[in-house]
């Protein structure tokens, strides 16, 4: 197999004696959507800031695209696009001048219009930057992390704040980003994000992975599915493990009985069930 | 070389189209020097020797607007562009950090120039001021004032924690030492103590510089000590922002 885009091994990090990362591993192959999933301070964004050159890891050998970002040397800096947590585009700039600035920047870059177009601001480029909403900016950004033509792109959180509507064409976008063949590591806090975007997630919480693998891994890993019914208008719910049996035992004897199974529901966990369950773990730790 | 001149191109696009950045920066000196040029008519005193206050005042508003432009402008639009993570996102692309602080400076350089020309312009054409009496050591002064203010404003930046305060903090700074540099009006009669101050402030040796190439026709170097002493402060702020300067915002 190719060398991975991303290999990450034992990596940790603290600040001022409290631990960020404790020793995490992890990798993301050529081409793959990789998703950090976790709440607020689980480490996702000194997971990311690590691997882009911005923060200095303390421990853990890390690889990127080939490069040690301790080094971040500029051949690195060619192929890396980058998409902060927090950055406030304001300028009085154009969108098409910014990006026609910023293009400038790489020797090897993508046409700024078609980059317009892949992000739906192809309407908006002669707009000044402070005139735009706070999801356009959010697009202006995702430009600039994209006109110097990387192979790999970092998504700190990039839908937090967005309303329904503009999450789902910034998943588009996203999906439009992968089927270029550009490696994505993406970092959300919203498990349907992670779910509907990344071949692979690494759960992370208190700076550990809890769990690694496709949705569908994390799913099956899941526990016992669940049958709820009422009776009498009480609720019921039955967990098993074989759920084909569990429910022909139920029907028959209800059949036998005549009576109806009120509200009958078979239900395989969701991911969510899977990560709040996660979740919760740590809160009955802490 | 090619990404100084693109990151240049860039700078001053910005720059002029930044409303503030062209009334503070660059209006604001030349309306100063209108001002004072309109009040103070008669000549004035200077070690013994009489100047006509144009003259004086051109110089003096000469020495502020390099403070201005590249101390105080510089440190400003640093500070802001780092507390908006615009220099963190600069710092992930192939844009190696000295091109951009070299295209910087040379924006300031190209402003700046532009508004001595201004200066010129208008105090001979209002205020019959003179034209200098060194023209190329009053370019030099325009380089050697840009360099050195533009190592302070580094400095200062690297120094100043929040882009709410960055405005006032270095006025703070500029306008008294401006007042106790002589940039409008001679600092003869000041107090002992305050005189000591101006004694160790860089835009009282820049302007002695300014006054040797604009009025007396001397060169750029003839009095080597101030220009060491202008140089220094330069260095110094470049030193602190080695030390201290960081691309990231503060959190
Ligand atoms: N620059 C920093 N200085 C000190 N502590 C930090 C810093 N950045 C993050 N932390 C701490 O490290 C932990 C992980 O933070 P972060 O990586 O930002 O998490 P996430 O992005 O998942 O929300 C948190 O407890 C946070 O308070
Ligand atoms: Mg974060």
């Amino acid at each position: 197999m190719a060398q991975p885009a991303i290999a990450v091994q034992d990596l940790r990090k603290s600040y001022d004696g409290n631990t960020a990362l404790g020793g995490i591993s992890f990798e993301v192959a050529e081409g793959e959507v990789f998703g950090l999933l976790g709440p607020n301070g689980a480490g996702k964004t000194t997971t990311v800031e690590i691997l882009e050159g911005y923060r200095t890891r303390d421990a853990g050998d890390v690889t990127v695209l080939g490069f040690d970002p301790g080094e971040a040397p500029r051949a690195f800096r060619e192929r890396i696009g980058v998409v902060l947590q927090q950055s406030e585009l304001v300028s009085n700039l154009t969108v098409r001048e910014l990006l026609r600035i910023f293009a400038g920047y790489y020797s090897q870059r993508r046409d700024v219009d078609e980059v317009l177009d892949l992000v739906g601001l192809a309407d908006k480029k002669n707009a000044r930057i402070k005139t735009l909403s706070g999801g356009q900016r959010r697009r202006v950004d995702l430009a600039v992390a994209l006109v110097g033509d990387p192979d790999l792109v970092f998504l700190d959180e990039p839908t937090t704040g967005f309303d329904p509507a503009a999450r789902r064409t910034a998943w588009d976008m996203i999906r439009s980003l992968r089927s270029l063949g550009k490696t994505i590591l993406l970092t959300t806090h919203y498990l349907d994000e992670a779910q509907q975007l990344a071949d692979r997630v690494a759960v992370i919480r208190s700076g550990a992975i809890v769990r690694l693998g496709t949705p569908e891994e994390l799913i099956g890993a899941g526990g016992p599915v669940e049958i709820r019914f009422r009776r009498n208008g009480e609720p019921i719910v039955i967990e098993t493990e074989e759920p084909t049996r569990a429910l022909h035992e139920l029907t028959s004897q209800a059949l036998a009985d005549g009576r109806e199974l009120e509200q009958l529901e078979v239900r395989r966990p969701t991911l969510e069930d899977v990560y709040l369950e996660l979740v919760q773990e740590e809160e009955g730790e802490g | 070389m090619r990404l100084v001149v693109h990151q240049l191109g860039a700078e001053q696009r910005m720059f002029w189209r930044s409303r503030e950045a062209a009334i503070f920066i660059f209006i604001f000196p030349l309306l100063l020097y209108s001002l004072l040029s309109s009040v103070y008519s008669q000549d004035i005193t200077v070690n013994g020797a009489k100047v006509a206050s144009a003259d004086f005042l051109l110089a003096g508003l000469f020495g502020y607007g390099a403070a201005n432009t590249a101390f105080a402008g510089l440190a400003i639009i640093l500070v802001g562009r780092r507390e908006t993570g615009t220099l963190k996102r600069l710092r992930a692309t192939p844009l190696p950090p000295a091109t951009y602080i070299v295209a910087v400076i040379l924006s300031t350089l190209v402003v700046f120039a532009i508004q001595a020309v201004a200066l010129l312009v208008l105090g001979s054409a209002l205020f019959g001021a003179s034209m200098p009496a060194n023209v190329l050591g009053f370019a030099g002064a325009i380089v050697l004032g840009v360099v050195c203010f533009a190592g302070m404003g580094i400095g200062a930046a690297a120094l100043i924690r929040s882009a709410d305060g960055a405005s006032a903090v270095v006025n703070v700074v500029l306008l008294p030492m401006a007042f106790l540099s002589g940039s409008f009006g001679p600092r003869t009669d000041l107090p002992r103590f305050l005189k000591a101050v101006a004694d160790v402030l860089p835009l009282t040796y820049f302007l002695d510089i300014v006054n040797g190439v604009y009025l007396h026709g001397e060169s750029l170097f003839s009095d080597l000590r101030a220009v060491a002493i202008v140089a220094a402060w330069g260095v110094a702020g470049v030193v602190v922002a080695l030390r201290r300067f960081s691309w990231m915002p503060n959190e």
